[in-house]
């Protein structure tokens, strides 16, 4: 079972530059893990420290959708699923 | 590109979350925690150097306060800003208030927002970066001024819009020749792509890898105000509140000009203006938390209908930190502030505009701003891009023969509903 992760420009210094990394899990979170096992360090800078919170400037979408208005890392995924980490930007 | 040698008083990059340093180049996240960069300045250097006079020697235009911009060669924006600051004493007669200023960058130049304003700056930033093409995710307005920038600069375009908005706002940008992408969702969507579009195509996306410069521009905003106030800050600042750059870029100019003793600092307040169907900052301040709750945005202020706004925790912490406020306003409102503001001062603004002065008429009846004190209310677009908001709102007239017994009829027939309708309370103001 893998899903897509899409990484932004800014975190590919932990993937060997590869932008998008297949990763598992049935939840945000437990992708978020296993992304964590795949491409070490990338999580010092999704997280806030040892809190397990998202830092305040990551989006994560689970196919175009905000994970905010799903159920944050609970939000389930499956096989197929496309996963977007996307820093915030200014206004327009 | 070779280091252009300048008089610049940028220092670099520094990220407004973890404080790390960089240098001034086109990277928009901290790379430690992707956390927005903001341009430093050397504030010490400046002192004595950018003065009242040396600013008053500039040109009219934005330009004149490049020593506070991280620009080193103006590309465009010869012509923008130095917008109106209207003393609204009809208005404010109206609403019963004693000094009440309006700053009006409806009338900016060329496309009518005070998105000139940060353009001006990305565009001659990407320029001399060396990009060929530049780009913005936008909800009209900076979509309007990009391309009519990149006309000027002479320079590709791609403008990201969503797929619903005004005619006047698709077709203003369309006429300056950029490539167009109009895409299914909202601005959160189209902010996403377009993200998803700077790292991969390498364009400079005017609000994604430019942001720091791009935010800078909205500074010029807040000095104008100063300055055409005869160098003093207004003590309310009424403001719109969309992604949140502009709200928290006119009190970082108020403490630039205070810092390098250019005004007095007579401790401005800062106050945001939202729809009410997209209000995920007043929200937030009302619930005196700094968690902004993103919203799926359903208003007619479709240029600020952003509910995921990624400055929004900094307006939050602009509002606390100047004891400000803010307030929302339905579409109703919005739509009879527009009225308001045209029919008292001869300005007519968009939804946005509508917006803010809504809010700010909910923020002195609550005694949030009182009466007597100096207000500035700040209009950031026009009213002629989005005619659709006000048309059922106007009485449209019948049409008559050019015969004056019809005009006659006209006239004794529609006396008392036009006395209602277009004088109605505002007679006496």
């Amino acid at each position: 079972m893998s899903v897509k992760v899409r990484i932004p420009a800014p975190l590919r210094t932990f993937t060997n530059g590869q932008d998008v990394i297949d990763a598992s899990g049935s939840t945000m979170g437990q992708l978020l893990e296993d992304l964590k096992s795949k491409a070490p360090g990338i999580e010092t800078r999704l997280f806030k420290g040892q809190t397990g919170q998202l830092n305040r400037f990551v989006n994560i979408y689970v196919n175009q959708e905000d994970i905010r208005f799903l159920q944050n890392l609970d939000t389930p995924v499956k096989e197929g699923d496309e996963v977007s980490i996307v820093a915030a930007i200014a206004g327009g | 590109m070779p280091a252009v040698k300048t008089m610049s008083y940028v220092l670099g990059l520094r990220c407004k979350e973890c404080g790390h340093r960089t240098a001034a180049t086109a990277v928009h996240v901290c790379e430690q925690c992707f956390g927005p960069y903001e341009v430093e300045y050397d504030y010490a250097t400046m002192r004595g150097k950018v003065t009242r006079e040396s600013i008053e020697s500039g040109p009219l235009s934005l330009w004149r306060y490049r020593d506070l911009l991280p620009v080193d060669r103006p590309v465009t924006g010869f012509q923008s800003g130095m917008t109106p600051l209207r003393r609204a004493d009809r208005l404010a007669r109206y609403l019963g208030c004693k000094e009440l200023w309006i700053k009006d960058d409806s009338c900016n130049y060329p496309t009518y927002s005070y998105k000139e304003r940060v353009v001006s700056v990305a565009i001659s930033k990407a320029v001399e970066f060396g990009f060929d093409t530049v780009g913005c995710a936008s909800t009209g307005n900076l979509a309007n001024s990009t391309a009519a920038h990149a006309a000027i600069a002479g320079i590709k375009c791609y403008v990201m819009i969503p797929h619903d908005l005004e005619q006047g706002k698709v077709l203003g940008s369309l006429i300056f020749g950029p490539r167009m992408v109009r895409i299914k969702g909202n601005y959160d969507d189209v902010n996403r792509l377009c993200t998803e579009i700077a790292d991969k195509y390498g364009w400079a996306i005017v609000n994604v890898n430019l942001r720091p410069y791009y935010t800078e521009g909205a500074k010029t905003f807040g000095f104008e105000i100063a300055e055409q106030l005869g160098w003093k800050l207004p003590r309310h600042t009424v403001s719109p509140v969309a992604g949140g750059t502009i709200l928290p870029k006119i009190y970082k100019a108020y403490q630039e000009l205070i810092e390098l003793g250019l005004v007095e600092d007579n401790a401005p307040r800062m106050y945001a203006a939202q729809a009410a169907g997209c209000n995920p900052v007043v929200k937030a301040i009302h619930a005196g938390q700094d968690l902004i709750e993103p919203q799926k945005p359903q208003t007619i202020a479709k240029s600020i209908a952003i509910g995921n706004p990624a400055d929004g925790y900094y307006v939050w912490h602009t509002i606390k930190d100047s004891n400000g406020w803010g307030e929302s306003a339905t579409d109703g409102e919005i739509v009879e502030a527009i009225k308001l503001l045209a029919k008292t001062e001869g300005i007519w603004t968009e939804p946005a505009g509508g917006t803010t002065l809504a809010c700010a008429i909910k923020l002195i009846e609550s005694g949030r701003i009182p009466r007597d004190e100096s207000i500035c209310v700040c209009i950031t677009g026009n009213g002629l891009k989005t005619v659709e908001v006000v048309q059922d709102h106007l009485p449209y007239p019948e049409v008559i023969h050019a015969r004056l017994d019809e005009f006659d009829r006209l006239m004794a027939e529609t006396e008392v509903c036009t006395q209602k309708s277009h004088s109605g309370a505002l007679a006496e103001v």
